[in-house]
């Protein structure tokens, strides 16, 4: 296909110059309103990337005649000589890239044809949460939470629902990193990802048919171009006392070899509330990633390696030992223990690798249809260290390894309104638990083989409007080795029920091998329509089904994190869930807005009830036991913006969600409360690209929540009494100010630098998060200044 | 550098052996966990010691401690007490008091009580502080009460009364806590 590409204006600005050196400046956008953020412009030896609103400037630009280059991964790169006199302004509008082999796994780059809204984020967003996580930075997306243990777990939560029910697809790979458990973060170097966007909802059947809350997606830096890139980031954080440095070089083509290296090292010490230090809580990353392609003319294989190596201190205050531990802990209002400042991270903590290597060969098959084959083998090594006893104590009390290898082949074809795209795929997964940790593992011995196909296809109806559906089919087998107590085999009512199971007699405990397979169905239909030019609404119903969990099935006893005895069940079935979403987009105009009203009705919905106390050695303990019922879960994100003027700029972003237990009529747990997000920006473009933000950040307090209160007795002067534990009643809302800002300046010849100063919570506010898991011990995070030097070259 | 070594290690080994299907799970054995809980009361002018036992066998398991207490203690009667934390799972069974006592600076036993007389420790860490292993108990009244035992993980000694054996601001984590019912005649 041949595609043009237009500029928009080609003006004199100001006078001939009698200087030597000029500057060019001007937008890069891909429409009307469609600003390109981080497109890269080229002049000779000097580069510079655009602002989040497709501007830019050159300075020092030599006169005469000069050849100007701009580009953005996904689009046909614009190419031309300019002849320059004097300051001059180059609005461009690029075009989409037809010939991108890897259309089959972008999402975006369909996007005319796709009824699924991908929200992405900004290159500006990605760069601020540098020395953040994942799912720090998902959060600026209305409508996803973060899901905390303390302050650099971060799990995203979308409309409500995380881990399992939200795969994180990374680089075209589902991330295989024990997503279960709610204390485990994705797996994922930020710095690594040159865009990240989100699905809300299950329209996203190529990557899989279990997302039952949505996905996740991640892609590296691609340069469609024949260039040398490179990126050096440097933060400086006063909370934490840390530092983090990201650096990366990418050589691009549009025929032969391209690569990417990236890497970054992180290392933060202890980080503090606004009162006190939260013993413990530092982490340190090591994380590396690159790749090499070879671009043919109709075809490209490329390599992939990528390496995570991170180490995250708990605070110390949330090791408990027992209920009476706990019920301190809420009443005292403060952390039992805070030491002083340090960079060392003792126990609990986590440490965890992920390697990740794969291979892709894509294939141009004629003038319309590519076929994209890609192997993955990943491994994932998770040590969580608890503060133990004698010859125990440098021993991990959980040691999983997790490895998956997995093949997928997508092909695509474009008939002229018709788009189809169709895919299988296989996996092998085995899991092994340590046996010398010297404690019964939560997580058993098992192998997984999944196998999939699916087919989508979509058709442009009329100029205006597009419908498309799809359907997914899922087999996986589980096959499973663990030690049950028999006691524990009994209570749980597994007798006679699983016997079958059970393939050896350990005197007080049975060896059993438990087996499952699942054949589950997927789909989903969804129209996209153009109203007038204003307008457009995107409509979607999807169906997924979500097998359980390791944890879900086979849980089974103390959880020292949180002071909670917590048991799988071996009767426990898949989730469906049937999702219907609008989306009303208005992007034509100063004032620009996006609603998204969805009800999602879950079907054999999996969550963790208290069902009671029991008592061993250590005192006693809630039980906390997997059921299904039945949920709905209904809410609506907004998101808006003004642009008030060339320099003022207003956005909003809104999330509201309703959780119920159909079953037994009581709300949900652990349902993200209403929150609100204000941001008023200044920007000069004419000035070094100067930026100012100051970002209000909202969080209701959650008055829908299960009542989960229990009595425990405690011993007071001798005398035991009975003491209420509330773990039920959500913090107080609470409200942050934020404030980030950025100049940039032309540095040496052929680079620029960045600096930006970001505060947050600015006033120093103390407060408590629903959804951090730490919330009943510790306050969350203080003020933090960071200090942002970004170095393109 | 050491994960990240430790960590290529793994990696290569698990890209070739994967797919192996020798994955039955090793039994654990819980060496760690304390199973049973004992306190024995020798009277200081001779007898009969009085044994208050606590006993889990099924660790973290549904069912509950087995508690038995021996006897009554008798009024006004002076006792040197001694406390025992054992792993029965273990065979033999294996004495945790042990490493208690060998990491003596990171543990501290308390008896909480009321009315039952007064308890004092009798031995000490190597900073001078209590561990709370080895007691004297005088009996005080007829009355019934209950003893609550509780070992604490790193609790902070210098803590106000702490070394007199109040548990207020002892802090740490509990690594056992068990109640007997105590009669004095």
């Amino acid at each position: 296909m041949q595609f043009i590409y237009s500029i928009l204006a080609l003006l004199w600005a100001g006078n001939l110059c009698v200087h030597a050196q000029h500057t060019l400046s001007g937008s890069v956008s891909a429409g009307q309103n469609k600003p390109l953020d981080g497109a890269h412009i080229h002049i000779g030896q000097l580069q510079v990337i655009t602002g989040p609103d497709g501007y830019y400037e050159v300075h020092k630009v030599d006169t005469g005649q000069q050849r100007v280059i701009i580009s953005y991964i996904g689009y046909k790169t614009l190419d031309t000589l300019l002849n320059v006199q004097g300051d001059l302004r180059l609005d461009a509008i690029l075009k989409p890239e037809s010939r991108q082999l890897a259309a089959v796994v972008l999402n975006d780059s369909t996007a005319a044809k796709t009824t699924a809204r991908a929200k992405k984020l900004s290159t500006v967003t990605l760069e601020k949460y540098s020395a953040g996580s994942l799912g720090d930075a998902l959060k600026e997306i209305p409508g996803v939470y973060a899901l905390k243990t303390g302050s650099t777990v971060v799990k995203p939560v979308i409309n409500g629902l995380h881990s399992s029910r939200v795969p994180v697809i990374a680089n075209n790979v589902r991330l295989e990193d024990q997503q279960w458990g709610t204390e485990h973060a994705p797996n994922l170097d930020l710095n690594s990802a040159g865009r990240v966007s989100v699905i809300k909802g299950a329209n996203a059947l190529q990557y899989s048919g279990d997302a039952i809350g949505g996905l996740v997606l991640t892609e590296p830096i691609t340069i469609p171009q024949d260039t040398l890139y490179g990126r050096t980031l440097l933060n400086f954080a006063s909370n934490g006392r840390g530092s983090s440095i990201s650096s990366s070089l990418h050589k691009g083509a549009e025929q032969g070899w391209a690569w990417n290296v990236s890497g970054t090292l992180k290392y933060f010490g202890d980080r503090h509330s606004p009162d006190y230090i939260l013993s413990n809580t530092g982490n340190t990353e090591n994380n590396f990633a690159g790749d090499i392609k070879f671009m043919g003319s109709s075809y490209d294989i490329s390599a992939y390696y990528s390496f995570y190596d991170a180490t995250i201190g708990i605070a110390k205050a949330t090791h408990i030992g027992n209920v009476a531990d706990l019920v301190r802990a809420i009443n005292s209002g403060r952390p039992s223990v805070i030491e002083p400042f340090t960079y060392g991270i003792e126990t609990p903590r986590q440490e965890v690798q992920h390697h990740l290597a794969k291979a892709n060969f894509n294939k141009q098959l004629g003038e319309s249809s590519t076929l994209a084959v890609q192997y993955a083998f990943q491994l994932n090594h998770r040590q969580e260290y608890d503060m133990r006893r004698g010859q125990y104590a440098g021993t991990p009390a959980l040691d999983l390894t997790l490895a998956t290898h997995s093949l997928q082949a997508d092909w695509k074809v474009e008939t002229g309104k018709l788009v189809l795209k169709g895919g299988v795929s296989a996996a092998i997964q085995d899991n092994t638990a340590d046996p010398d940790t010297g404690v019964r593992p939560l997580i058993p011995n098992y192998d997984k083989y999944d196998a999939g196909a699916y087919g989508i296809a979509s058709y442009a109806i009329n100029d205006g409007l597009t419908a498309e559906g799809g359907l997914r089919y899922d087999f996986s087998h589980v096959d499973a080795s663990k030690f049950y107590q028999k006691t524990r085999w009994a209570s749980l009512s597994y007798v006679d029920a699983f016997d079958h199971f059970i393939t050896a007699d350990h005197s007080t405990q049975w060896l059993t091998n438990p087996k499952f397979t699942y054949h589950n169905i997927s789909g989903s239909l969804g129209i996209r329509k153009q109203l007038g030019t204003r307008y457009e609404l995107l409509a979607n119903a999807g169906l997924t089904m979500r097998n359980p969990n390791p944890s879900e099935l086979f849980s089974d006893g103390l959880h020292h994190s949180n002071g909670t005895i917590e048991l799988g069940s071996l009767f426990i079935t898949k989730e469906k869930a049937m999702k219907l979403s609008g989306t009303l987009v208005k992007n034509d105009g100063d004032f620009t807005f996006e609603a998204t009203p969805y009800i999602n009705s879950i079907k054999d919905f999996i969550y963790l009830e208290p069902t009671g106390i029991e008592y061993t050695i250590r005192g006693a303990f809630p039980v906390y036991n997997y059921r299904q019922t039945d949920a709905l879960l209904a809410g609506l994100d907004l998101q808006a913006a003004w642009d008030i003027s060339n320099q003022w700029q207003y956005r909003s972003g809104l999330a509201y969600l309703y959780g119920q237990d159909v079953q037994s009529d009581k709300p949900l747990i652990d349902m993200p409360p209403l929150n609100m997000t204000n941001t008023v920006r200044y920007s000069n473009a004419e000035w070094h690209s100067l930026f100012l933000e100051l970002r209000s950040e909202a969080v209701f307090g959650q008055e829908r929540y299960p009542h989960n209160n229990f009595y425990t007795d405690v011993t007071h002067h001798g005398v035991i009494v009975p003491e209420l534990v509330d773990i039920s009643t959500p913090p107080a809302g609470y409200h942050l100010l934020h404030f980030n800002s950025g100049i940039t300046f032309s540095t040496f010849k052929n680079g620029c630098a960045t600096i930006g100063l970001a505060i947050y919570n600015i006033l120093n506010t103390p407060y408590r998060d629903y959804l951090n898991r730490q919330r009943s011990y510790t306050d969350d995070l203080g003020r933090n200044m960071q200090l942002q030097v970004k170095f393109i070259y | 550098m050491r994960n990240l070594k430790l960590s290529a290690l793994v990696f290569t080994t698990a890209l070739f052996t994967a797919c192996s299907n020798d994955d039955d799970a090793t039994i654990v054995n819980e060496e760690e966990v304390i199973t049973t809980v004992q306190v024995t009361l020798t009277p200081a002018e001779g007898g009969t010691p009085v044994t208050l036992t606590s006993r889990d066998l099924d660790g973290d398991g549904p069912d509950a401690p087995v508690v038995a207490v021996s006897g009554p203690v008798t009024a006004g009667a002076s006792y040197s007490g001694e406390v025992l934390f054992l792993n029965e799972l273990a065979n033999p069974a294996e004495d945790i008091t042990e490493e208690v006592a060998a990491e003596g600076e990171e543990h501290q036993v308390f008896y909480q009580q009321n009315a039952l007389g007064t308890i004092t420790y009798t031995d000490e860490d190597s900073s001078g502080n209590p561990i709370g292993l080895s007691f004297n108990y005088t009996a005080g009244t007829a009355a019934t009460g209950t003893l609550t035992v509780t070992l604490r993980h790193e609790p902070n000694k210098e803590a106000e009364g702490v070394a007199d054996g109040m548990i207020t601001n002892a802090g740490g984590s509990t690594d056992a806590e068990v109640v007997f019912s105590v009669v004095v005649q």
